[in-house]
């Protein structure tokens, strides 16, 4: 087959692609913003998303937490710095790793979860009949799950800040050597409300971007079991890329100097 | 091809539909018209179109060209709720049922109700239940999962579903596939109780002869995309036309070749 033809095609399904993605994205925001909503639906994706992914969250920044408290005192005692062990695992906490973590971790559980079900209700003609019973998809499946998702990670990030900076100082005092006083002195003397603030605001996007990737693959999803299963590979892989794509412009754009 | 011969106003009207995907040619030109009250019968190989015809006049697909009316009103093209106030006069009924697994059985007969016409949940329950005694189903089936249910209970619950909202019009995909014989004459029945009932239009499309002689007034054949044969149900088995007569008949030997690799 002629090069250029292959070259054609591959660029023409990759406009397709961004295309049918960008016109998703702007059907879900409309149907996200406009009332009717559907509470019970939203509800229940809000427990399914705050509620459920906890333990989760909470195994991932408490163990975090730790390790960093044990490594940037090994790392700091090279030159005599281990007092801002409380400082760094605060700051690394809220602005990094607790947005970045909980929205990986959910990207795992919940993104794959969406994709599988929008998938599942799509090759079993589920969309095609909600379509029938004037309703529309759109509003019924996919604005609920957005909406729970922007608002209730969040929250989640915030629970899991709290956690996480609960076992740096589980590891400061108990390992480490420091009064507890002490570190949580040092926890909130040079935390800045920019600090936590910005973790939000990076847990409100990913909440959005975990949602729109499960809800995205799996209304597309296409051929049965084997399109659903990919549907939701590609959804937990889309989110998790773009979570660490969009953890660099959202902090270029608040800390950059 | 095929207006219906007595010219009396069309419910559903389609003129010159046509739908591909990429090089494959599905629909090429199909023209059609449905009468107030009678039940069509769509029939047709696996492939031959049935489906994307169905989705083409539901809206769940656009045509390529042509058009599609119902009651006189012009349907391509039309989105939100313009779309919405053509549908609140259709019921369907899919091919595995759809049901929504995450609701129990009346929710599913409901939702029509609820979430298209903001109907309050006991009266939409009412409604439910009155739907599932109509298709021989006990109140206490009401709250079960579609899980929990056989095959041919899922067929009546989606055909309760399909009726729940007293549509002008009822679609049926493949209503007995799947079933035993006499779950499938049982379904047969209940489509033909039901629909007259409510003085409804039937569409179905379907390849199982029995299911279309029973609960169609009339019989089109798809092939390759065009209609070949419109004529009266009990006329189907003296069709004079070999594609019909083969399909009919379920002969391999015909006119009618099977799109296959193997030799």
């Amino acid at each position: 087959m002629n090069f250029l033809a292959i070259v054609g095609r591959v660029f023409l399904a990759f406009v397709q692609q961004v295309g049918r993605f960008a016109i998703f994205t702007g059907r879900s925001l409309g149907h996200m913003v406009r009332p009717p909503y559907f509470p019970r639906l939203i509800g229940r994706q809000m427990v399914e998303i705050g509620y459920y992914s906890l333990p989760v969250v909470g195994l991932t920044t408490i163990f975090s937490g730790m390790v960093l408290a044990l490594q940037s005192h090994t790392g700091f005692a090279r030159f005599s710095a281990e007092g801002a062990v409380a400082t760094v695992v605060v700051i690394s906490i809220t602005r990094e790793l607790g947005p970045v973590l909980a929205g990986l971790m959910v990207a795992g559980r919940i993104g794959a979860a969406m994709a599988a079900e929008i998938g599942t209700m799509r090759v079993t003609e589920q969309i095609d009949a909600l379509t029938t019973l004037s309703t529309n998809p759109f509003k019924y499946l996919v604005a609920p799950r957005l909406i729970a998702g922007v608002t209730m990670l969040p929250l989640l990030v915030l629970v899991g800040d709290i956690i996480g900076v609960f076992g740096g100082y589980l590891i400061g005092t108990t390992k480490l050597g420091f009064n507890p006083a002490v570190y949580i002195e040092r926890t909130v003397e040079f935390l800045e409300v920019i600090d936590v603030v910005s973790g939000l605001i990076k847990a409100a996007v990913f909440g959005f971007v975990i949602a729109l990737m499960g809800c995205y693959h799996g209304y597309y999803s296409r051929g049965g079991a084997q399109g659903v299963g990919a549907a939701t590979t590609n959804a937990v892989v889309s989110a998790s890329i773009l979570i660490l794509i969009l953890n660099y412009v959202i902090t270029e754009l608040f800390f950059a100097q | 091809m095929a207006p219906h011969p007595d010219s009396a106003p069309s419910k559903i009207s389609l003129r010159g539909v046509q739908k591909r995907f990429g090089a494959n040619v599905v629909l090429d030109g199909i023209d059609l018209d449905v009468t107030p009250g009678e039940s069509l019968v769509v029939i047709g190989g696996s492939g031959s179109g049935k489906s994307v015809l169905l989705k083409c006049i539901l809206g769940l697909l656009r045509p390529d060209a042509g058009s599609i009316a119902i009651d006189g009103e012009e349907t391509v093209g039309l989105t939100g709720r313009a779309r919405d106030r053509i549908t609140a006069h259709i019921g369907m009924l899919f091919q595995g049922a759809a049901l929504f697994d995450s609701l129990p059985v009346w929710e599913n007969v409901a939702f029509g109700l609820i979430q298209g016409r903001r109907a309050g949940r006991t009266e939409a329950r009412a409604r439910a239940m009155e739907c599932l005694d109509q298709v021989g189903l006990l109140p206490r089936v009401a709250d079960l999962y579609p899980a929990e249910l056989s095959g041919g209970m899922q067929k009546r619950v989606g055909l309760a579903r399909a009726i729940a909202t007293r549509p002008d019009i009822v679609f049926f995909d493949e209503p007995t596939t799947g079933l035993d014989p006499i779950m499938a004459d049982v379904i047969n029945d209940l489509i033909v109780a039901t629909t007259k009932t409510l003085g409804a239009t039937a569409l179905s499309i379907t390849h199982d002869m029995a299911s279309a002689t029973k609960i169609g007034d009339r019989i089109a054949m798809l092939y390759r995309g065009r209609l070949i044969w419109v004529g009266p149900a009990k006329g189907v088995f003296d069709s004079d036309n070999a594609h019909v007569d083969q399909f009919v008949h379920g002969r391999a030997d015909g006119p009618i070749t099977q799109e296959t690799e193997a030799k």
